[in-house]
């Protein structure tokens, strides 16, 4: 049986097409799913994906965060269901509590639009384990809200536990906390960052690699290997 | 109608850019003598029925989960005006 991964669109998403593209590269069933359907209609693994779901009023990803596909998305994460949060959806994680901490406007104020170098921190998780531990990778980071902040407790407790996914390398693109670039939670099936590996699949577009696609295919495997 | 005004700021040990920009920008039109500035957001609630304890209640719990990012920011909620 096919996989079937699932992209959600919220009224303002603009990767989803993209991220609908990294799955169906990857081999699996892209699945569209709405913000307003409850139903997740048996995908096996959920994407949120970037863009600027409800013109981040309020605060990024805070009012997405109330959705009905959200209830669903919730639930099902804390049971274990693969999600990963990719710019905007990462901000959504962390509205919704499934990921610790929270997303602030750059320090600099300036929107990025780069190739941007990250180390995988955690090749363990349903998201990255077809990634080596300490792989350096190349893809696209563009946003405006991209500083993860969290309190000093919180960011202790997720060093000890492996939990920084992935760290920014070279250069601090936004003033994140600890260069973190991404993270997990405890289970590892819940993955959040804020650069776009669903923009870095085929060797044609971006930056001519394609260190975005493991994602994808790890997602896959994770699940194959399950079932 | 009463109003309830909710405002929420981001807790002093959270870094404010946007707080920063206006501040040095200050100088620059003449405006002397700010050391700090804070930016943050201000919610005006035109509240149907009494301003009671339990209409409160649920304001309070309404900035918690949803006006404000506790994680990041703290809120206060005030009666204005009753008119």
């Amino acid at each position: 049986m096919t996989t079937r991964i699932g992209v959600v669109t919220f009224p303002g998403t603009l990767d989803d097409q993209d991220a609908l593209r990294a799955a169906r590269l990857a081999g699996a069933e892209p699945v569209p799913l709405w913000h307003r359907d409850k139903n997740l209609h048996q995908v096996d693994a959920v994407v949120l994906a970037g863009g600027f779901s409800y013109g981040d009023y309020l605060r990024a990803g805070a009012i997405s965060r109330f959705s009905p596909v959200m209830e669903t998305v919730i639930e099902q994460a804390r049971a274990g269901l693969p999600v990963l949060g990719i710019c905007n959806g990462f901000q959504i994680l962390t509205e919704a509590h499934l990921l610790p901490g929270a997303m602030l406007r750059n320090n600099h104020l300036h929107f990025i639009c780069r190739d941007q170098k990250l180390r995988v921190e955690n090749a363990g998780t349903a998201w990255t384990g077809d990634y080596e531990q300490g792989q350096e990778i190349s893809v696209p980071l563009k946003n405006m809200d991209g500083r993860y902040v969290a309190d000093e407790r919180t960011l202790d407790e997720l060093e000890a536990e492996g939990r920084v996914a992935f760290r920014y390398l070279d250069t601090n693109p936004n003033g994140s906390l600890r260069d973190i670039a991404g993270i997990t939670n405890a289970a590892g099936n819940v993955v959040g960052l804020m650069p776009h590996p669903e923009h870095a699949v085929e060797p044609l577009i971006g930056t001519g690699r394609t260190d975005g696609l493991p994602f994808f295919t790890s997602v896959l495997k994770k699940l194959v290997n399950a079932s | 109608m009463a109003r309830v005004v909710v405002d929420v700021m981001l807790k002093p040990e959270i870094l404010d850019p946007q707080g920063q920009a206006v501040q040095r920008a200050l100088p620059r039109l003449g405006f002397d003598g700010i050391a700090d500035v804070r930016q943050g957001k201000r919610f005006e609630l035109e509240v149907e029925g009494p301003v009671d304890q339990a209409a409160l209640d649920r304001i309070h719990k309404m900035a918690e989960t949803f006006l404000a990012n506790t994680v990041i920011e703290d809120f206060v909620v005030k009666v204005e005006s009753e008119s």
